[in-house]
């Protein structure tokens, strides 16, 4: 399997979070509830904890963004780490910088953590393994491979909704092929024992083992949310309107974008879901997503408090290992 | 002192898969051939005898394709490294392909090459030359130049023909003058921008795949236009299942058509990639269990009559990078034998069909008198000893490339002595 060892000390802890694959259902669910414990922090007069007070968090974008950045440096400062925010992608790597070279400088400041986002997959991996042993680094998304925060905070809020997962039936439409949120979902899912999941989307949109990521693939939308309990819908980036992809955006949401119409065969208790930033009137119609169902905007709080859990989890393994560096 | 010019290398096992000849033999080596199997010629006095004893000799191994990155590349290697690389891997004639920079398109790049490769004295190398001229566009490129100046083949290398139109042209050119031609099959729309074998290591990692139908459906058109043309065409490189049914079939039709395969292609799988090993990326990909299988199959039954190295050494920093942006290939000259040889130790072949392999076949491809060991051959010859057992390192490979995801494993078999025109080239005590 792909689970990567690299992540775990050798007790187990958190040291870095790269992907969801292979980290075991307990950990998981850890992240879980410790997100549980962080979302009261919101709602405090003074929104901070001391966790990692002292601590540099680095962001590495070297793929713009608006909502994962904000939400990562939110997510640091609520716990009182002092944050950098870096658009790699139009500075050094410009200049010709490799990503060694970039990563080494930023190590010569004495960053205690990077949160990287790469188009390439397997770049948080890279970063991971040739990074300083002292730094925990936190996948923000790279390639098509994992997004993981995005993952669990999705797992989150199908908890807080849904309570255990063994009964649900979770339907995932869209483009899988590029998604790594869906790839990160899908693990998760697995992990956690998801009764049935299903994935919905055009053959020109599937991985060709889609079977390997666990799930049931569906070529008709109301097919596939058929007594759905979770309908998570998946981003369509407007370049894959070109080429041999999809023919129009008028006809994919023909078939695949979400209406309240073709909603009416999920559970009628269902949730709609959705990564976020939404295509209104490609991946769905704005009475699902602004409607009675949709807990999009409870994502996005959600996930500051998920990023608050992986960021303490990874900063707390690092400080047990200058303790027991101390100690030794 | 003067290199000795007569040679007896005596009590080993002499196999040389072109004769047939598998036994306990002397070989005698005087003036850069071989004097005699066996007893020594009358009046014949070695300056120098060697005990090959517990030894296997044979032909010197030839390579298909190897990436000596000179001209252009000299920051990843050069080809006075990488021929000395290749003595010791007891590789004694390679061939390197024309997508050097400047590219062999011309008389002058091409004696440039074997120029200093003589210079340096290590191995013979054989330049394939530029099926079209710069590698790109439309106009082919004067192959008859070319072959003069010492192309043995035409290549493509691992650039696209524009249009199927140029390429039948240029095959049809190349069959006038009984040229043959080395193409690798993929089509590269199909490629795109794909770094690994389109399944299940591409669907869990999120890495762009490389559809088999990348290169089947390239190896199609190449067979028709084979047909057609009549031209004598070699594929490089097959990495599918599906490729060696066709190209099998192919031959059972009549083509004038061989094949090879890389060495790692026989070992790898999609599953070593890992989690992002760079050292397992590769062009083209190594793909399922099922496809390794059908290639081992058909380099026994000898559909596919070459195993070659497909040697591209790079220097560090090309494999420090995140996966789909690090450049792809292995430093392959030092583990070809190895390799090789750990096909015999798991059953896929005999060690003379192996042997076969690595000598006979790719000569026979490159219509060089090379690859054998009998009376007047030249003295290209590789002593080995089949059971040393030794593991690739920085420290132990001698290649400027250490990009092989074969380091730190141990490996069987380790070359001790090589000749090239009855002059040794390498020589290597005994661990």
């Amino acid at each position: 399997m792909t689970g990567s060892a690299a992540q775990l000390d050798a007790d187990g802890n958190l040291r870095h979070l790269l992907t969801l694959d292979g980290l075991s259902r307990a950990l998981l669910t850890e992240i879980l509830d410790r997100t549980e414990g962080f979302l009261s922090v919101a709602r405090q007069a003074v929104k901070k904890v001391p966790l990692c007070r002292g601590k540099i968090v680095a962001n590495l974008f070297f793929e713009t963004s608006t909502r994962t950045r904000t939400t990562f440096e939110l997510a640091a400062k609520r716990l009182s780490a002092d944050v950098l925010n870096l658009n790699i992608s139009t500075s050094a790597t410009a200049k010709g910088e490799t990503l060694l070279d970039t990563l080494r400088n930023l190590e010569a400041m004495h960053v205690d953590m990077f949160v990287v986002r790469h188009a390439d997959s397997g770049a948080a991996h890279f970063i991971a393994a040739h990074a300083d042993p002292h730094v925990a680094v936190i996948n923000a998304g790279d390639g098509r491979h994992s997004h993981p925060t995005q993952g669990m905070l999705d797992m989150f809020t199908i908890r807080q909704h849904k309570g255990d997962f063994a009964n649900l039936c979770v339907a995932i439409v869209g483009d899988v092929l590029h998604s790594r949120v869906a790839r990160s979902e899908l693990s998760a899912l697995r992990t956690l024992g998801a009764g049935e999941v299903r994935i919905i989307a055009p053959r020109t949109l599937l991985p060709v083992h889609a079977e390997a990521l666990g799930a049931r693939v569906y070529h008709d939308l109301r097919e596939g949310v058929r007594d759905a309990d979770v309908v998570i819908m998946l981003r369509l980036q407007r370049e894959r309107m070109r080429g041999a992809l999809l023919p129009s955006e008028h006809e994919y949401f023909q078939l695949f974008g979400l209406t309240e119409e073709r909603l009416a065969t999920a559970k009628p208790d269902a949730i709609v879901m959705h990564p976020g930033p939404i295509n209104r009137g490609v991946e769905m119609d704005s009475q699902v997503a602004d409607g009675p169902r949709s807990v999009i905007l409870e994502q996005v709080s959600n996930g500051i408090a998920v990023r608050m859990a992986v960021m303490s989890m990874c900063i707390g393994t690092q400080n047990l290992r200058s303790a027991g560096q101390a100690d030794g | 002192m003067a290199d000795p010019t007569r040679i007896s290398l005596c009590n080993g096992r002499l196999l040389d898969p072109a004769s047939g000849v598998d036994e306990e033999l002397a070989v005698h080596i005087a003036g850069g051939r071989v004097a005699a199997l066996g007893p020594p010629p009358a009046g014949f006095h070695a300056e120098r005898t060697i005990d090959a004893g517990g030894l296997v000799v044979c032909p010197g191994l030839v390579d298909l394709c190897a990436r000596l990155r000179e001209p252009g590349g000299e920051h990843k290697a050069s080809i006075a490294s990488e021929t000395r690389a290749a003595a010791a891997a007891g590789i004694t004639t390679l061939c390197c392909p024309p997508d050097t920079s400047p590219v062999i398109d011309t008389p002058a790049v091409a004696q440039l090459i074997t120029q200093t490769a003589e210079r340096a004295g290590w191995a013979r190398v054989v330049p394939a030359g530029a099926l079209i001229r710069g590698l790109a566009g439309g106009q082919i490129s004067e192959m008859v130049a070319l072959k003069r100046a010492g192309c043995a083949v035409m290549s493509h290398a691992d650039a696209p023909i524009p249009s199927t139109q140029v390429q039948r042209g240029a095959m049809e050119y190349a069959s006038t003058f009984g040229l043959t031609l080395f193409l690798r099959p993929e089509d590269h729309y199909l490629r795109d921008q794909g770094c690994v074998h389109e399944g299940r290591v591409s669907t869990l990692l999120g890495l762009p795949g490389i559809p088999e139908a990348a290169e089947t459906v390239a190896l199609a058109r190449d067979l028709a236009l084979a047909e057609q043309t009549g031209a004598r065409v070699h594929f490089r490189g097959l990495s599918c299942a599906r490729s060696a049914a066709m190209l099998a079939g192919a031959q059972r039709r009549g083509l004038a058509v061989s094949a090879d395969v890389s060495a790692h292609q026989l070992f790898l799988t999609e599953d070593d990639i890992g989690e992002f090993d760079s050292n397992c990326h590769l062009r083209p990909p190594v793909r399922t269990h099922a496809d390794r299988e059908a290639l081992r199959a058909a380099v026994a039954r000898g559909e596919i009559a070459a195993i070659c190295s497909d040697h591209q050494p790079h220097e560090p920093d090309a494999k420090l990078a995140p996966f789909p942006a690090t450049e792809p290939g292995i430093s392959a000259l030092e583990t070809l034998l190895p390799l090789a040889l750990a096909l015999v130790a798991g059953g896929v072949l005999d060690l003379r069909t192996a042997i076969d392999r690595l000598t006979q076949g790719p000569a026979k491809i490159l219509g060089l008198p090379l690859g054998r060991l009998e009376p007047g051959s030249i003295a290209d010859i590789c002593v080995f000893d089949p059971d040393e057992r030794w593991v690739p390192s920085p420290a132990t490979l001698v290649s400027h490339g250490h990009n092989t995801p074969f380091l730190g494993r141990e490996l069987r078999g380790r070359v001790r002595l090589t000749l090239l025109g009855g002059r040794i080239v390498f020589e290597r005590e005994p661990a």
